[in-house]
C-alpha cells in the first residue's frame, strides 16, 4: 500500500507540473469574437497588430534621423502623433500583458526556442526572423495583417478582408510541402 | 448609440485605456487558444492541428453576427464602423507575401506578441524580423508605390458584390464554416501527430 500511495503522490506532482490544457478552440473563437465586437462597439474599428510594429519602427527612425522620416514617402504619412501613444501600441501592450497573464495562469511560462526535432534551434531562429521579415513587409503592402486585414476585415464583410485571408492561407498551404521539414 | 469613441466625445486618454483593455482580452484569447505555439499554428497547414481555422472563423462569425444584431436593435451605426478599403493588387500580393512569412516563420504579428510574452525566443526574433520587413518596405516605398495604390475599388462589402443582404451572407458563411469545421475535424484524425501535439 505505501508503494501505491507513493505512486499517487508522484503522479500528482507530475500533474502539477503539466500546463493546463488549451481552451476549446470554438469557445476561444467566441471569446475572441466578443473582444473584436467590443472593439467595434467602443471604437468603430477592429483589432490590429502590425500597425503597432510600424509605430515602433517609425518611432525608431524618427529618433535617429527625424528629417529622413519626414522625407520618407511612406513613414511620413504616419508622423505627427507620439508613436508610443497610438491606439494600436496601447492595444499590443495589452496583448503582451494579457498573453503573459494567461500563460502564467496556465503554467506555460518558459524561456525557450520552440522547434521541431528535425531542425536545430539556430535554423528555427533564422526561419522565424525571415518569416517575420516577409510578414512585416507583406502587412504594409496589404494594409494590415491577419488581425487587421483578414479577421477584422472579414467581420465587417469587406471584400478586401476575404481576399487577403484567402491569399495568406492559400499561399501558406501551397508552400507547406516545401517547408515540411521545419514542422513535421 | 455606438461606436462610442467617435460618437460620444470620448477623451483620447480614455480611448487609449480602452485600447489597452481590448488588447488584454485579445492577448488572453490568443494565448488560451494556443496561438503562442508556432507548431500549433503551423499544424493548420499539415492537418494535425486545425485550431487556427476553428478560432479564426468562429471569431469572425461571432463578431459579424454581433454587428448585425447591434445594428438591428439600433445600438451601433454601421456607417461609422470602418470597412477595409480594397486595393486589388496590394491585397493579393501582400497576402501572398504574408502567407510565405506564415509558413516560414510560424507566426503572424499578433500571435508572435503572445508567444514572446510567455518566453518563446523564436517569437522575439519573428518580431525583430517584422520590424526589419516594415523598415525595408518604408525605405523602398518608391518602388512599390504604384502597386500599393493600383486597383482601388473603395470600401466594398462582399455582400454587395454578391448582391445579397448582409444577413444572408452571414448565413452562407456559417454554412461554409460548418462544412470546413467538419473537414478540419476529419483532417485532425487522419493526419494525427501525437508526438507533436503532446509537446505543444
Amino acid at each position: 500500500m505505501p508503494d501505491r500511495q507513493a505512486d499517487i503522490y508522484i503522479n500528482m506532482k507530475e500533474n502539477l507540473k503539466q500546463p493546463k490544457p488549451y481552451m476549446n478552440p470554438y469557445l476561444a473563437g467566441i471569446v475572441l469574437g466578443f473582444v473584436l465586437l467590443a472593439s467595434f462597439y467602443l471604437t468603430g474599428r477592429g483589432l490590429g497588430a502590425s500597425g503597432a510594429t510600424r509605430s515602433v519602427v517609425i518611432g525608431a527612425v524618427t529618433s535617429v534621423t527625424p528629417e529622413h522620416a519626414e522625407n520618407s514617402g511612406y513613414f511620413s504619412k504616419y508622423l505627427g502623433d507620439n508613436q508610443m501613444k497610438t491606439w494600436l501600441v496601447l492595444e499590443i501592450a495589452g496583448v503582451i500583458i494579457g498573453g503573459f497573464l494567461s500563460g502564467a495562469w496556465a503554467g506555460r511560462l518558459k524561456i525557450r526556442v520552440e522547434h521541431s526535432p528535425g531542425i536545430s534551434k539556430r535554423k528555427r531562429i533564422y526561419m522565424a526572423t525571415l518569416g517575420g521579415l516577409l510578414f512585416g513587409f507583406g502587412s504594409q503592402l496589404g494594409r494590415g495583417c491577419t488581425s487587421g486585414a483578414a479577421l477584422t476585415g472579414m467581420s465587417v464583410m469587406s471584400l478586401a478582408g476575404f481576399v487577403t485571408m484567402m491569399a495568406i492561407f492559400g499561399t501558406a498551404f501551397a508552400l507547406a510541402y516545401f517547408f515540411r521539414k521545419n514542422w513535421i | 448609440m455606438g461606436p462610442l469613441v467617435p460618437l460620444q466625445n470620448i477623451s483620447n486618454e480614455l480611448n487609449l485605456l480602452i485600447a489597452f483593455v481590448i488588447g488584454l482580452g485579445f492577448g488572453i484569447a490568443l494565448e488560451q487558444a494556443g496561438f503562442s505555439s508556432s507548431r500549433k499554428l503551423a499544424g493548420m497547414f499539415y492537418g494535425y492541428d486545425t485550431t487556427v481555422l476553428k478560432v479564426f472563423f468562429t471569431a469572425a462569425i461571432t463578431a459579424m453576427l454581433g454587428l448585425i444584431f447591434l445594428n438591428f436593435v439600433g445600438l451601433i451605426d454601421l456607417d461609422i464602423v470602418y470597412v477595409n478599403e480594397y486595393y486589388v493588387y496590394s491585397a493579393i500580393i501582400g497576402g501572398i507575401i504574408m502567407g510565405a512569412g506564415f509558413i516560414i516563420g510560424g507566426f503572424c504579428p499578433g500571435t508572435s506578441f503572445t508567444a514572446a510574452a510567455i518566453g518563446k525566443i523564436d517569437a522575439m526574433w519573428f518580431i525583430l524580423g517584422s520590424m526589419i520587413g516594415i523598415f525595408i518596405f518604408g525605405e523602398t516605398f518608391v518602388f512599390w508605390k504604384d502597386l500599393y495604390m493600383s486597383g482601388y475599388k473603395g470600401a466594398i462589402k462582399i455582400s454587395d458584390v454578391l448582391g445579397i443582404r448582409d444577413g444572408y451572407f452571414a448565413l452562407l458563411l456559417i454554412l461554409v464554416a460548418t462544412l470546413m469545421f467538419w473537414v478540419a475535424e476529419m483532417a485532425e484524425k487522419k493526419f494525427k501527430r501525437e508526438d507533436i501535439t503532446k509537446e505543444i
